[in-house]
């Protein structure tokens, strides 16, 4: 059983973090150029971190899949990036923000990292704006901010509505600079497809060239995964296509705990499913619920009508007449549950009955269409691109779709997971948002993850370890992990079936988003664990990988990632079956109010679930961190 | 008006290129694709292509995607003869099938450069652009070391501006739609955006310099003002920035010449 070490330090919430800093080990300037850091992806989290360690004179190599840092997914987040500055006057502090990630997310993060990420986040305007990013301004020449969901203070800095972008391009820029100068080695179109355990501590890892094939071993002192969410095992998604499980899988594969995987967030207004060839949906910013109006047509018989013809009166405004305080703003767990429930009472619009209207007609009476298009032009022109409809004449089809996730791998405060020496930042780990996350959160916590976190704590780590001590990767355990690559790799090529990975991967979704999508049952869940073996079995006996191992091969690179996102699919309808309750993301159907809130289990639930892989065929040892809530008390989440 | 369009079908032949390695010949290859459901986005339309390959036992096309949604900047497709094909101001992933005819036969190619040489089929190295980026498309600034961020007012308009030059998502259609195959549009984006804010002041010289001078090196040509680029650019990035760079480029040239630089940058006791 993996021992379970949280490390929070002790005393008042708000000295934890400086106190941690004044006492953790610090490595010697002379030192710190005899260790060498391996970070896998380069998103926010991967970037910031490689700069920052390269800064601070460690020997960093940098690892992405991509064909250049710069594409990693961070660089599709709109809306904006948390901070406690208080800029505005209105109230806002540390404490606040703190508050509101940790109520967002359900009661089911550690406050002692919540606080940390909060008191961290001024720092990492301060840090983007010298960097050059051009966030938002007024007319004097100060920063901007606006509001976003589950804060009653403006807190949000954006750059128009590619804030994540910008800020990618800014940590990109100082990964840059450090390339420059020789301080990182850089590695694009390697793709890590293990990790190397030597005494019990992660020394290096197995990547394969997607240009050449090639499968390379690399040393290290300490392997930093940043590797992102893995969203994509519902296969549709608002995710990259490339965006993949593989690296934390085989990680957990080799000892690390997966911490929370039933944690998903599905954000509810997205472009809905057109076809079956579909392969990505779209998301419409959340902003857009400020003035457009959500409903389905009250009778079955209207759904396939011209909105234009179904009368006022026959239109329901679900939210508004549900949530009447809220309205169409209501959190974004409940407004995706609200249109799944009109869905499936046979409600729902559009081709495929799997939507629900979005509506700016009363918005346009109110206050004209050109108000609207200076508001949201670029929304209504992405939509129309996407649908050819134009959304100032009939309304916006929008259903909810899967945006992040929760859940990763299990990390103690210095961001270490339990195998010692590796570390996992930003989505890839579990940490900070609990069991929901806020929007403008995730920027944040990726960078305070690699700019302001990880610096501080790998130092503490790489102190116990000798310098130069680190393995060669001649070592019996590389080989081993290298051997296993090839065996898979391999055997994929060797399948001898007919039908391509995507038609894999579109039956693991569907499996998904059926039993473990936005309402969970007992009975779903167990279906779900009867489909998937089968599924994965299927998957080996009849999958077609053309091509070779030794050439750029999109299929077998799709092929790996799937067989994995498979694995995963079970794991987490196993930890979404283990948790009797109902929490943020994760909503079990047994488990709710009268008014369809999340029913939440402290007593038993008020805790972490890290699952321990066991070999293969074995089942999951489900481990438990409880989490002790001393500042706040655990209340239900009410926002009506 | 709902969508008319979501169950309307239409056929197509692809010509597309394939090459099995960098020093490779390449041909065009037809492929028809039946049946298509003209909200199809074109790289769903090559999915739907890839996956009759594979049935067939053949090896399907390789192509750079991935965010899908116009702002990662891999997808990197000559569509008919234009970089993201017919549209402006959109991304190859941003192009869909209701925008070609019943019938119609599309040439598919990838970005072609001297400084993007094709690893395989549609897919082209363009690490070039990393190079520029490393040569100097940053501020000089450890993090820990930043004053607060209101320490320095930014005029809003230079602020909009600096941002409409870093919306450029680096995916190289400018030098594939320029006959010169000139990265100037890529260069001036980054040196006029980070040149604009009062943080990007004291490297501006020293910017300019190096991320023209690395482009040169790299095989990049010299711009003539055709205005391609900012034509075929998905986030319509202005050539006015390109005029902004040799502004920059030629003070810079100047001022390195004749500003005196101190002898004494030696280290104390």
């Amino acid at each position: 059983m993996a021992k379970l070490d949280s490390k929070i330090p002790s005393g008042p919430l708000a000295d934890k973090w400086r106190k941690h800093k004044t006492e953790i080990k610090l490595v010697n300037p002379a030192n710190k150029r005899k260790y060498e850091v391996i970070v896998v992806g380069a998103g926010l989290a991967g970037s910031s971190a490689a700069a920052t360690l390269a800064e601070l004179g460690y020997k960093v190599k940098s690892f992405v899949f991509h064909d250049s840092p710069r594409r990693a997914h961070s660089i599709a987040a709109q809306g904006g990036i948390n901070a406690a500055k208080n800029y505005q006057n209105d109230g806002d502090s540390v404490y606040r923000l703190f508050y509101d990630t940790i109520k967002g997310g359900d009661y089911r993060a550690r406050e002692a990292n919540v606080h940390r990420l909060a008191e961290v986040s001024v720092n990492i305007i301060d840090q983007c704006v010298a960097q050059g990013v051009p966030f938002a301004r007024e007319y004097g020449g100060l920063l901007a901010n606006r509001s976003f969901g589950g804060a009653q203070v403006s807190r949000t800095f954006y750059a128009r509505g590619q804030t994540g972008q910008q800020l990618l391009l800014g940590a990109y820029s100082a990964l840059s600079r450090m390339v420059g100068q020789g301080a990182v080695e850089l590695f694009t179109n390697e793709e890590m497809t293990d990790l190397v355990v030597v005494g019990g501590q992660a020394k290096g890892i197995i990547t394969r060239n997607l240009v050449s094939g090639e499968l390379r071993r690399w040393a290290a002192d300490a392997v930093i995964l940043a590797t992102g969410g893995y969203g994509n095992v519902f296969n549709l998604s608002t995710y990259a296509r490339g965006s993949n499980v593989t690296a934390i899988w085989r990680a957990y594969k080799r000892g690390a705990c997966f911490g929370n995987p039933c944690y998903t967030q599905i954000h509810p207004t997205c472009i809905p499913v057109t076809g079956d060839y579909q392969s990505k949906l779209t998301l419409m910013s959340e902003s857009l619920r400020n003035d457009g109006r959500i409903w389905v047509p009250k009778r079955k018989e209207d759904c396939r009508k011209d909105p234009a013809s179904i009368a006022e009166e026959d239109r329901d405004y679900y939210l508004e007449r549900m949530y009447p305080s809220f309205g169409n703003l209501a959190p974004r767990d409940i407004a995706s549950r609200a249109a799944k429930r009109v869905c499936d009472e046979g409600r729902g619009i559009g081709e495929t009955g799997l939507g629900v209207y979005l509506d700016f007609a009363d918005a346009i009476n109110r206050l004209g269409e050109a108000a609207v298009r200076e508001r949201y032009g670029n929304l209504f022109d992405i939509y129309h691109e996407i649908t050819d409809e134009n959304a100032y004449k009939t309304p916006m089809r929008i259903y909810p779709a899967v945006h992040y996730t929760m859940g990763g791998l299990w990390v103690d405060y210095n961001l270490m997971s339990n195998v010692p020496g590796l570390f996992v930042l930003g989505e890839a780990n579990f940490s900070d948002h609990g069991a929901n996350r806020l929007g403008a959160s995730a920027l944040m916590q990726g960078l305070a993850d690699g700019y302001f976190v990880i610096p501080y704590t790998i130092g503490d780590y790489l102190a116990g370890q000798k310098p130069g001590s680190r393995p060669s990767p001649d070592a019996p355990e590389f080989k081993e992990a290298e051997a296993n690559v090839r065996a898979m790799t391999q055997r994929l090529l060797g399948a001898k079936g007919t039908q391509p990975v995507s038609h894999f991967h579109k039956r693991l979704g569907q499996i998904m988003w059926n039993y473990c999508g936005m309402a969970r049952t007992k009975e779903g869940l167990q279906k779900a664990l009867q489909e998937l073996p089968k599924l994965r079995e299927e998957f080996w006996a009849t999958v077609k990988v053309p091509g070779s191992a030794d050439t750029l091969n999109q299929s077998l690179e799709n092929a790996g990632r799937v067989a994995d996102f498979i694995e995963l699919g079970e794991l987490m309808c196993l930890d979404a079956l283990t948790r009797e309750e109902s929490c943020g993301g994760h909503f079990r159907e047994e488990h709710q109010y009268p008014d369809g809130e999340c029913k939440r289990d402290d007593e038993k639930f008020g805790h972490v679930a890290a699952w321990e892989f066991q070999g293969p065929g074995q089942a999951p040892l489900r481990n438990v961190e409880p989490l002790n809530y001393e500042f706040v008390k655990m209340s239900v989440r009410n926002y009506k | 008006m709902v969508a008319e369009a979501s169950n309307k079908t239409i056929s197509v032949t692809l010509r597309v290129w394939r090459q099995a390695g960098p020093n490779q010949p390449g041909s065009f290859v037809d492929y028809t694709a039946k049946g298509l459901n003209t909200n199809m986005s074109f790289l769903e339309l090559l999915d739907v292509v890839n996956d009759d390959i594979t049935r067939q036992g053949g090896e399907p096309i390789a192509f750079a995607h991935d965010c899908r949604e116009g702002i990662c900047g891999t997808c990197s497709l000559v569509i008919d003869g234009k970089p993201h094909g017919p549209h402006r101001g959109v991304a190859s992933c941003q192009t869909y099938v209701r925008s070609f005819a019943d019938g119609a036969v599309i040439t598919v190619e990838p970005f072609r450069a001297r400084p993007f040489p094709v690893v395989k089929d549609l897919i082209t190295d363009r690490a070039a652009f990393d190079k520029i980026q490393q040569a100097g498309g940053y501020i000089s600034v450890r993090t820990g070391a930043a004053p607060d961020a209101n320490a320095n007012a930014v005029p809003k308009e230079d602020a909009e501006l600096a941002m409409d030059a870093a919306a450029c998502i680096g995916c190289g259609a400018c030098v594939a739609a320029c006959k010169n195959a000139s990265a100037m549009l890529f260069v001036a984006a980054k040196v006029s955006h980070l040149g604009l804010m009062p943080q990007g002041q004291p490297e501006r010289d020293k910017r300019v310099l190096a991320m023209v001078n690395t482009a040169d090196d790299l095989g990049f040509g010299s711009c003539t003002n055709q205005y391609e680029c900012s034509a075929a650019c998905p986030k319509l990035i202005s050539h006015d920035f390109i005029a902004r760079l040799n502004r920059d480029y030629i003070g810079a040239t100047f001022r390195s010449a004749f500003t005196p630089a101190s002898a004494n940058t030696g280290g104390g006791a």
